[in-house]
């Protein structure tokens, strides 16, 4: 479809948040601009780069301590000696510079869930990541994308970023949820219709009642992976659902920002979500998209609950309603993950680590680890793992020959008791 | 700049993952990580690769995590310039960012031989040539801020000008 970037027509949630940190009263696609940065994150992995560069500015001060955040998430708790030291780089940056958002370990969380748990995330705001899965914010209303370590050194140093302006594409989903599919199942099963790079250089804007539909877990779920698209943000404009969960975490005010009616979008995509069956992603690309009949029958050895694309309080719950009562079967490996926390609190006040233990999983404490092959939970050569997370590249959680199958949390928590991949109503009682 | 190397090729939605595997990521030092540029995908490369060599890929190169230490490893690597049909907008920017030079040409370089063919790339003028037959191809410009930030080195360059502005 023809690309509508005339200076006439309306303009798209994204477009009006880059105007406003940019000073400017519009901005089109194309646009190169410099915009202000109201918050700017990195991890134990990207962050040291970034310090290392910001250094090279010779600053003794951040541009605002109060606007940098950083979490110790990927490697930790340190998984060799290496990554200790990368670790300490942080704790001790963060000390040097006052920065006021350090989260330790014990504390902390996976960076994505993290940061909208504590409220440092509000609607209208302009955020960069040195992490690729920082377009989970647009769940709330903002702008947020994921840049490299540079650019984080260059917001810490003047608060800024360089962005082109990108052209939006709409997503649609009308219908009504079906049991046992989730945000993570509209995500996938866009990708799979677009492809690896469908949404290359794009906004992707998330809307209709199977949208409105979910909770901001599942909300944050569907953006987390437009990365996985090529999007450069993923974003759901903010309603009651996004007030609900902002009161008492957000302090301080904010203002919303909506597309016009008459917004140019590049292509507008609409899906029935009605019949949509849970869906997998089968190894080596997150575009590799089938429902979960076709991948019945296929043996894993390990399933991985959590991430920042599936590891928050609702996944948990929803893992934890399928597998009470029931023993992970002998063949398989399951790792839970809480995200943060205090989602990792809230499992153990509402019992659900207790379901997880009892059918003998492995519960870990906050940790990308397995997600990026990391640690906890590394694949031999020729396993399977079937995950909740976001990404199955070759040897993305272990040997290159190893393989990664992606879904939601009902589906992985129904194939750790089978054996194999299954349908979530399979193990029903 | 006139940069001229023997090619490598590599395919389409090539990720950072594979440029550069995640347990590689406890160190920040561009050589380190140079010796395990692609390993998953092509085992050999590392020790096959060579200062100077030129980089060709398909469409999307560079998609997946944000690590800066992709760039990195390929610039440790000696790689004097990446050329790509198109790459995932973090590793532009990142490329852009550490002052590797990049080309997006949507040409279809695969029958090239890889470490033989040569290929001579003005980096100024993006024109892009086939030693042995002299074939030339057109890469996409920069825009003039983007040349501004490639001319500083990089955007720790370009901010640091900006500072002492200041």
């Amino acid at each position: 479809m023809d690309q509508q970037s005339s200076t006439n027509l309306g303009a798209t949630m994204v477009e009006k948040i880059l105007a406003k940190n940019s000073g400017r009263t519009k901005v089109i696609p194309g646009d190169l601009i410099n915009a202000r940065v109201d918050l700017a994150l990195g991890n134990d992995i990207t962050a040291p780069v970034a310090i290392k560069e910001f250094a090279r500015f010779g600053l003794d001060r951040v541009f605002d301590r109060d606007k940098i955040v950083l979490v110790p998430d990927h490697f930790t708790p340190n998984k060799d000696i290496a990554s200790a030291e990368q670790a300490r780089e942080l704790r001790e940056f963060a000390q040097k510079y006052e920065i006021k958002h350090y989260f330790e370990v014990g504390r902390m969380g996976i960076e994505h869930a993290l940061l909208p748990e504590q409220g440092l995330i509000k609607p209208g705001m302009v955020i960069i990541g040195a992490d690729s899965h920082t377009c989970t914010y647009g769940a709330l209303g903002a702008f947020s994308t994921g840049v490299g370590s540079t650019d984080l050194a260059a917001a810490m140093a003047i608060g800024e970023a360089w962005f082109k302006v990108p052209s939006t594409l709409r997503f649609e989903y009308n219908g009504s949820l079906p049991a046992s599919v989730g945000g993570k199942d509209l995500i996938l099963y866009t990708i799979g219709q677009i492809g690896v790079d469908g949404a290359r250089y794009r906004a992707m804007e998330f809307a209709g009642s199977a949208v409105e539909e979910l909770s901001m877990d599942g909300r944050m779920t569907m953006t987390n992976m437009a990365i996985e698209a090529g999007g450069k943000c993923g974003y759901i404009q903010p309603d009651e659902t996004t007030f609900t969960y902002l009161q008492g975490r957000a302090t301080g005010d904010y203002r919303t920002y909506y597309s016009d009616k008459d917004a140019g979008y590049e292509q507008i995509f609409k899906f029935e979500v009605n019949g949509l069956e849970p869906q997998v992603a089968f190894p080596p690309s997150p575009d590799n998209v089938r429902p979960v009949s076709e991948a019945a029958g296929i043996f894993i050895d390990q399933v991985v609950i959590g991430s920042c694309t599936n590891g928050r309080i609702e996944d948990l719950r929803e893992a934890a309603r399928v597998i009470k009562g029931r023993k992970v079967n002998p063949g398989v490996r399951l790792l839970v993950i809480p995200a943060t926390q205090l989602i990792y609190r809230q499992a153990l006040n509402e019992g659900l680590l207790a379901t997880f233990v009892e059918a003998e999983a492995a519960v870990s404490t906050p940790t990308c680890g397995p997600c990026l092959g990391g640690h906890m939970g590394i694949l031999a050569r020729g396993e399977k793992a079937l995950a909740t997370t976001n990404r199955n590249f070759v040897g993305r959680m272990g040997h290159p020959e190893s393989e990664v199958y992606l879904c939601g949390p009902a589906v992985a928590a129904a194939s750790a008791v089978a054996g194999q991949i299954v349908h979530p109503e399979e193990v029903k009682p | 700049m006139i940069l001229e190397g023997k090619v490598w090729i590599f395919g389409d939605n090539i990720d950072t993952d594979a440029i550069i595997a995640a347990r590689y990521l406890n160190t920040t030092d561009p050589e380190e990580l140079a010796g395990h540029l692609m390993e998953d995908i092509k085992p050999d490369f590392p020790a096959t690769v060579e200062r100077g060599d030129i980089l060709i890929a398909g469409y999307n190169f560079g998609c997946g995590s944000s690590r800066e230490h992709a760039p990195l490893a390929i610039k440790g690597a000696g790689i004097s310039c990446v050329i790509a049909r198109s790459f995932a907008r973090i590793f532009y920017r990142n490329a852009i960012n550490i002052g590797l030079p990049i080309l997006e040409c949507d040409q279809d370089f695969s029958a090239l031989v890889p470490g033989e063919d040569h290929l001579r790339v003005n980096l100024d003028e993006g024109r892009i040539t086939h030693v042995n037959s002299g074939n030339t191809y057109e890469a996409v410009p920069f825009p003039p801020f983007m040349q501004e930030i490639i001319k500083r080195g990089g955007l720790t360059g370009y901010v640091s000008s900006r500072l002492a502005k200041d």
